[in-house]
C-alpha cells in the first residue's frame, strides 16, 4: 500500500517540478505575502485628522487642545472659533473627529463645577471611531482634576496589567492570523486543481486500470503538496519572528506538529473539492469561495469569535483555521503546551481524516 | 453587432449548461453574505472574565455585579487566590481577569483609595484593548455612584452611525468583497479555460475584433453580477436593517465602474495565463488579496506605512469602500463623491485598455 502512495507522490512531484511557475509560487508567495501584509496591517490607529473648534480660547481650553495634539495620535487638520469651519469636512472624510471646547469651559473649571467638552466623531467605520473615542476618553481624563466633593466612600482605582502581548500591538495579534490566512488560501489553491485536471485531462481513465486505491491515490496526490507547503508554513513562521516581533514562547516540536496538522486539513479541504467539480473552472471557484472569506472572517483572525451571534459561532467550526489559530496564538504568543490546545489538535485531526474519508468516498464512487 | 450579440447569447447558455454553477453563482453569494455578515463584527460582547475576590465583602460583591450588569462580560469563573487566574488566561477561558484586593470595603469606607488589578489577555489585541476600556468605564460608573466624578467629562456625538453598529458598515463591504470576489473569479477563466479547451482558436476565426470578444466576454458577468446585487440587495436593506440614506441610483451608478474594473481584471489575469492554475493563482494572490486587504475595509488605510498608503490607490475597492460609506450611511451624492467616481472610471479605463492590448498580442 505504501509502495503505490509513494509512487503517486513521486508522480505529482515530478509533475510539479515540471511546473516550475506553480511550484515556485506555492513555496514562495505564503512568505511574499507576508511580507507585504505584514506591514501593512495594523489596528493602531494614528494620523486621526482632527479639527478643534475653541469658543473659549483661554488657557484651560488651550491645556485640553494641547494634549490633545501632544498625545501623538491627532493631526490637526482644522481649527477655529465656529462651528462652521467643519461644513462638510466630516462629509467628505477631511475630518474624522472635532474637539469642541464650549465658552465658559475656563468658568466652569476654576469655579469647580463640571465642565464638559464635546467630541464629534465620524461613525461611519464604527471600529475606528470606538478606537478614537477611547484615545479621547482617555485623554480627558487625564487633564481633569478628580472632583471629590460630596463623595460617599473612597474611590476605587485601576491597575491594568497586559500578558503575552504588553503593548497591546495589533500586529503581534495579526500576524498568526494573517499566516494562517496565506496558507488556508495556498493549501485550497494548490490542491483544488490536482484531481479535477487528472478528469478533465481524462488520465483519471488511465489511474482506473492501475491496482491503485481511491486512498492511495488521494494520499499520494497530497503528500508532495504537504512538503511544500510545510517549507512554505517554516519560513512563513520565520519571517513572523524576524520581521513581525511574533516571539516564539513555547515549543517549536508542537508547533511543527499543529501547523502539519493544519496544513493536512487545508490541503485535503482542496482535494475534497477536486474530486466534488468536474471542471477546473467550477474547482476553483468552489476552492475561492470556500477559503478566502469563511477563514477571513470566520476564524477569529480578525473579528473575535466570541462575539458572533451562537448560529454564526456553531458555523465557526467547520473552519480548520479557527483550531489552528487558538493553538498558534497559544504556542507563539502564550508558551502553552499540549495539556492547553489538545482539543484544537484533535479537532484538525478530525477535520482531516473526515475530509479524506469524504474524498475517498467521492474517488470510489468515480473511478 | 448581430455577431456580438450571439456571443453574448452563447456565453449566457454555456453557463446555464453546467449545473453546479448555478448554486455558486446565485446561492453562494446570499449564504456567505448572511453569515459573514454576522461574523464581521467588532461590537465586543461577553467578553469572559474572571473574577477573584479576596475581600468578600458586601462592597466587593457590588462592584463584580457592576460588571455582570453591563452586557460587555460574562463572569466564568470566581477563584479564590490569584495564582488560580493564570491557568484560566492561558488557556483563553477568560480574556480578562479582576481582581478585588482583600480590605477594598474597609479601605472605601474609610474614603481612601483601592486599588483593584486588571489582568487582560493580550494575545487578542482587539478584545484585550476594549476590554480594558469597557472596565474602565464600568470603573467610573462606580465611582461616579459614590460621588468620584471627574471634573471634565466628554460628550460624544457620533455621526452618520450613532450607535456605532459595526454592522452598519461591515454589510455593505462584504457584499462588495463578495461581488468582487465573484466577478474577478468568473472572468479570470473566461478566455484562458477557451485557450486550454482549444476553442479560443474557432472564436478567433469568427468576424468578431477583439474588442468585440472582450465585451462579449464581459457583458454576461456583468449581468449576473447585477443580479447577484439585487438579489442580496434586500438582505441588506431588511434583514441587516443597514441604514440607506443616499440615493439607490447614486449607489447603482457608481458601482457600474467599480464592477467594470474587477470584470477587467479577472480578464487581465486571463490574458497573463497559460493555464486555469495560473490565472487562479494569479487572480487570487495578485488581485484578490490586495483588495481585501488594502481596501481600507477592515484595516484603515491610514494605519499604514506611506509606501502601502501609496499603493492602495491603486485598488478598486478602496474607492468603492469610500462610496459605500459614503451613499448608506452618510447620504452623500456625486458632489463629494466625484474623486472616487473618476478615480474608478479611470481604473476601469487602463484596465480595460491593457486587457484588450494583452488580448491582440496573444492573438498575434
Amino acid at each position: 500500500m505504501i509502495r503505490r502512495t509513494l509512487a503517486i507522490a513521486v508522480k505529482e512531484l515530478l509533475q510539479l517540478r515540471r511546473d516550475l511557475r506553480t511550484s515556485l509560487t506555492l513555496l514562495g508567495m505564503p512568505m511574499l505575502l507576508l511580507l507585504i501584509y505584514g506591514y501593512a496591517l495594523s489596528f493602531d490607529i494614528v494620523h486621526i485628522r482632527l479639527a478643534v473648534i475653541d469658543h473659549d480660547g483661554g488657557r484651560a481650553a488651550r491645556d485640553v487642545r494641547a494634549a490633545f495634539l501632544e498625545s501623538g495620535y491627532f493631526d490637526l487638520v482644522a481649527h477655529g472659533r465656529d462651528e462652521r469651519v467643519l461644513d462638510g469636512l466630516f462629509d467628505t472624510g477631511d475630518v474624522q473627529a472635532a474637539l469642541v471646547i464650549p465658552a465658559d469651559y475656563g468658568t466652569t473649571l476654576a469655579a469647580g463645577r463640571e465642565a464638559q467638552v464635546q467630541f464629534v466623531l465620524d461613525g461611519a467605520d464604527a471600529q475606528t471611531a470606538t478606537t478614537i473615542l477611547g484615545y479621547a476618553r482617555q485623554i480627558v481624563a487625564s487633564v481633569s482634576p478628580v472632583l471629590r466633593g460630596a463623595a460617599t466612600s473612597g474611590p476605587v482605582l485601576v491597575r491594568p496589567l497586559v500578558w503575552y502581548n504588553p503593548d497591546l500591538s495589533s500586529s503581534r495579534f495579526l500576524v498568526p492570523g494573517l499566516v494562517a490566512f496565506i496558507l488556508m488560501v495556498t493549501s485550497v489553491i494548490a490542491t483544488a486543481l490536482a484531481v479535477v485536471r487528472e478528469k478533465e485531462r481524462g488520465t483519471m481513465e488511465s489511474l482506473r486500470a492501475t491496482p491503485l486505491l481511491a486512498l492511495e491515490l488521494l494520499v499520494g496526490k497530497t503528500l508532495p503538496y504537504l512538503l511544500v507547503a510545510s517549507v512554505s508554513a517554516a519560513g512563513s513562521l520565520f519571517l513572523a519572528w524576524a520581521l513581525f516581533d511574533v516571539p516564539v514562547r513555547g515549543s517549536l516540536g508542537w508547533l511543527a506538529v499543529v501547523t502539519l496538522l493544519f496544513l493536512g486539513g487545508g490541503l485535503g479541504w482542496g482535494v475534497l473539492i477536486s474530486t466534488l467539480a468536474d471542471t477546473q473552472q467550477v474547482a476553483f471557484q468552489m476552492g475561492l469561495l470556500s477559503s478566502m472569506l469563511p477563514t477571513l472572517l470566520l476564524s477569529g483572525f480578525i473579528f473575535p469569535i466570541s462575539s458572533m451571534p451562537a448560529p454564526v459561532q456553531v458555523i465557526t467550526h467547520i473552519v480548520p483555521a479557527r483550531y489552528f489559530l487558538v493553538a498558534l496564538r497559544g504556542i507563539v504568543l502564550k508558551g502553552a503546551g499540549p495539556e492547553v490546545w489538545w482539543p484544537q489538535a484533535l479537532a484538525l485531526l478530525a477535520f482531516g481524516a473526515v475530509i479524506l474519508a469524504a474524498a475517498t468516498v467521492r474517488t470510489v464512487r468515480s473511478l | 453587432m448581430r455577431a456580438l450579440l450571439n456571443l453574448l447569447v452563447k456565453e449566457l447558455l454555456q453557463l446555464k449548461r453546467d449545473p453546479k454553477i448555478v448554486p455558486i453563482l446565485f446561492v453562494a453569494p446570499v449564504f456567505q453574505l448572511f453569515i459573514l455578515g454576522y461574523a464581521a463584527t467588532t461590537d465586543i460582547k461577553r467578553v469572559e472574565l474572571a473574577v477573584c475576590d479576596l475581600d468578600r465583602t458586601a462592597a466587593s460583591r457590588q462592584l463584580v455585579e457592576a460588571f455582570t450588569a453591563s452586557t460587555y462580560f460574562r463572569v466564568v469563573r470566581t477563584v479564590d487566590a490569584q495564582g488560580e487566574l493564570d491557568p484560566l488566561l492561558l488557556a483563553g477561558a477568560a480574556r480578562l481577569a479582576v481582581t478585588i484586593p482583600a480590605g477594598f470595603a474597609a479601605d472605601r469606607n474609610a474614603g481612601r483609595p483601592s486599588t483593584i488589578q486588571l489582568l487582560a489577555d493580550g494575545s487578542d489585541a482587539t478584545v484585550g484593548t476594549v476590554g480594558l476600556a469597557y472596565a474602565a468605564n464600568v470603573v467610573q460608573q462606580v465611582n461616579a455612584a459614590a460621588g468620584v466624578r471627574p471634573q471634565v467629562e466628554i460628550r460624544p456625538v457620533v455621526l452618520y452611525n450613532p450607535d456605532l453598529k459595526s454592522r452598519n458598515f461591515m454589510v455593505p463591504g462584504i457584499l462588495a468583497m463578495i461581488i468582487m470576489i465573484m466577478t474577478m473569479m468568473l472572468t479570470s477563466m473566461a478566455l484562458v479555460r477557451e485557450s486550454e479547451v482549444g476553442t479560443l482558436e474557432q472564436l478567433l476565426v469568427t468576424p468578431l475584433t477583439p474588442g468585440q470578444l472582450i465585451v462579449g466576454k464581459l457583458v454576461p458577468y456583468a449581468l449576473v453580477a447585477l443580479v447577484e446585487i439585487l438579489t442580496a440587495m434586500p438582505i441588506v436593506l431588511f434583514w441587516f436593517r443597514v441604514p440607506m440614506r443616499g440615493s439607490y441610483l447614486t449607489l447603482f451608478l457608481l458601482t457600474l465602474p467599480f464592477v467594470a474594473c474587477t470584470l477587467g481584471l479577472g480578464l487581465l489575469v486571463s490574458t497573463l495565463s497559460r493555464t486555469q492554475q495560473q490565472a487562479m493563482m494569479l487572480s487570487a494572490f495578485v488581485f484578490m488579496l490586495p483588495q481585501i486587504y488594502l481596501s481600507g475595509f477592515i484595516f484603515p488605510i491610514q494605519n499604514m506605512p506611506q509606501a502601502f498608503q501609496l499603493a492602495t490607490y491603486l485598488v478598486p475597492l478602496r474607492y468603492y469602500v469610500v462610496i459605500l460609506r459614503g451613499v448608506f450611511l452618510k447620504g452623500v451624492g456625486f458632489a463629494e463623491l466625484w474623486p472616487q467616481a473618476v478615480a474608478l472610471l479611470v481604473l476601469a479605463t487602463v484596465i480595460l485598455t491593457a486587457a484588450r492590448l494583452r488580448f491582440r498580442r496573444r492573438l498575434g
